[in-house]
């Protein structure tokens, strides 16, 4: 006799640990299948797009550290970015490198606690979140010995970073470096062959790289379905022609493939970093006051910059009608695009997978609400 | 290679099982009796001698010495520090605030017979219950007078508690950070150690001297 099941609505979140802040999901469950699925969001909204538009535009630098409060240093970048293609301005190199040297220990910040969660959805309570948060703290010492903090940085300013690194971060970043190396070997050698991790990710929530490209989703989402679109390689922004970086693929565009494109992106960071070491050049790390002053008028018009944040294509958008503070902001979040797909991924899933899929997509809820 | 992976993955942990803790005791850390000894500046028979029952209470394991968060010299702390003989009351700093937290009233005050006219200021408060430690007042401040802090111990029961005026500012002990402050970073400064009593050290030029002022002010007119 074959038991009938009744369709059951959960209400998950948005107080909820596994929702990465403050998501609200009602799922709709037959049995352990998951049949429907209505994301809410808003909970965390705080109008950062609005206030900006009646700040400066060097004072809008501490708003963007806010969205994405894991990846604070990649939301500084796509925001001077912005700033510089709409004044005009042409930035130091060695703030350029140093700002390289910034983002990419951001993103392998991101990454780890972007892995670290994702087991922690899976159920590996504590030790793989311990392990990675153990090396992202090393980092965040890092940035508090760059700019005095370690998660609101507000480190770029508009032509390079406000403050040269002092002379003890060098030797600190090459140890770093290579504790971030060890750690991620440590992370593959218990997790890339593990068969737990792999019966509970591969083959989950799979997507097909058309799907992906129709939806504009970015980031190690699509790198993990075989798509070769990194921004860093495609539309290089800042000095990334000058470093040579490997992009990892994957096919199987599963939550195991996102977790192994992350691992691996975050090797390739460190690369980057090295390379940028490498070629820093000694002078100023900003532009002079009479060249670029504290108070930025540009002129009249519009400006998109775009940057591979950790979590996809990162980009801002800026009007400005010739005053001191823009007179729109807009903001790409790549986490709001790529939690578009989260029903496709979980329709017809399992509950236990609800938030281990929800882990890979890696999403930032401060930067879903803005 | 399937099968081989869990234990893989237990000598990992094993491996991080045995090796040091890398947590940071704070505000206290545990000493037995020769760490107690130790704070204490004498060696430990002193030590058992002088003062029985904080040796007593070390040996038992129950004896706490403060311990200093490591912090590096940059950093945004929450208390901030502001020389007054330096500042101007330009109100830069209020100026660059993103949030307006600060608010500054001057007053056409003191006429020096050197110096010329200058402003007297009144009122200076900061609204520390809504900063976000960002800088940029510290950034624009044109005559260092203005500085980050480097403590972090801030909290109070009432809100209006928060607001730090001028008074306060100017009695607090100046340790500041170096956060946008070059001139500390080349002179070795460490705000953890050491406090600024002079106002002149804080500045980022050297303090003319008194030859070059005469020079200047007395034997150029």
């Amino acid at each position: 006799m074959a038991i009938k099941t009744q369709p059951v609505t959960v209400n998950l979140g948005p107080q909820h640990p596994s929702t990465h802040g403050v998501f609200r999901m009602r799922v709709m469950f037959d049995g352990e299948e998951i049949v429907d699925v209505e994301p809410i969001f808003g909970y965390l909204h705080r109008g950062s797009e609005k206030l900006a538009e009646e700040r400066t535009y060097t004072q809008i630098v501490t708003l963007t550290d806010r969205m994405d409060y894991v990846s604070s240093m990649l939301n500084n970048q796509a925001y001077i970015l912005a700033v510089e293609k709409l004044a005009g301005i042409e930035p130091s190199p060695r703030g350029v490198w140093l700002r390289m040297i910034a983002s990419e220990l951001q993103r392998i910040a991101s990454h780890l606690v972007a892995t670290g969660f994702l087991l922690q959805d899976l159920g590996a309570l504590g030790t793989p979140l311990i392990y990675a948060m153990r090396e992202r703290e090393n980092i965040l010492d890092l940035f508090e010995m760059i700019c005095g903090a370690r998660i609101t940085n507000s480190y770029l300013r508009p032509g390079g970073v406000f403050m040269d690194a002092p002379t003890e971060f060098w030797p600190a970043l090459d140890r770093g470096l290579d504790d971030i190396i060890r750690t991620i070997d440590e992370l593959e050698a218990y997790l890339s062959g593990n068969e737990i991790v792999f019966s509970r990710t591969k083959g989950t929530a799979v997507l097909s790289p058309e799907l992906l490209i129709n939806a504009s989703i970015t980031g190690p989402m699509l790198r993990a379905s075989g798509v070769d679109w990194d921004l860093r390689h495609r539309a290089p922004y800042d000095y990334y022609e000058r470093v040579a970086f490997e992009r990892k693929l994957h096919t199987a565009s599963d939550n195991y493939a996102r977790y192994w494109v992350r691992v691996q992106e975050a090797r390739e960071s460190v690369k980057i970093i090295k390379q940028c070491i490498e070629q820093i050049e000694p002078g100023p790390v900003r532009p002079s006051f009479d060249d670029v002053p504290r108070l930025i008028r540009p002129p009249a018009g519009d400006a998109y910059a775009a940057i591979e944040g950790s979590k996809g294509e990162l980009g801002f958008y800026l009007v400005s009608d010739g005053g001191i503070s823009p007179y729109r902001m807009h903001v790409r979040a790549s986490s709001l695009i790529n939690l578009t797909l989260l029903r496709d991924m979980l329709i017809g899933g399992q509950f236990g997978d609800l938030f281990v899929t929800f882990g890979s997509v890696d999403l930032n809820m401060g930067e879903v609400d803005r | 290679m399937i099968g081989l992976g869990l234990p893989r993955g237990f000598l990992v942990t094993l491996k991080n099982f045995v090796r040091p803790a890398v947590t940071e005791q704070y505000p206290d850390r545990h000493v037995g009796l020769l760490g107690a000894a130790k704070e204490a500046g004498m060696n430990p028979f002193q030590f058992l001698v002088r003062k029985p029952a904080d040796s007593i209470k070390a040996i038992a394991g129950i004896a706490t010495v403060p311990v200093a968060v490591k912090q590096s010299a940059r950093f945004r702390g929450n208390e901030f520090t502001y020389f007054e003989d330096r500042c101007t009351a330009c109100a830069s700093c209020a100026k660059y605030c993103p949030l307006g937290i600060i608010e500054i009233v001057s007053v056409p005050g003191k006429i020096d017979a050197q110096e010329g006219e200058s402003y007297k200021l009144e009122v200076f408060d900061i609204d520390i219950g809504r900063c976000m430690f960002c800088g940029l007042c510290v950034e624009a401040c044109p005559y260092d007078a203005l500085h980050m802090g480097t403590t972090f111990e801030r909290s109070k029961y009432v809100r209006d508690e928060l607001v730090i005026s001028k008074d306060e500012l100017a009695d607090a002990p100046k340790r500041p950070s170096a956060f946008y402050r070059p001139q500390f970073e080349e002179n070795a400064f460490d705000p953890f150690k050491e406090t600024i009593e002079d106002f002149h050290d804080a500045g980022r030029h050297e303090r003319p001297s008194d030859d070059d002022l005469k020079r200047k002010w007395i034997d150029e007119r």
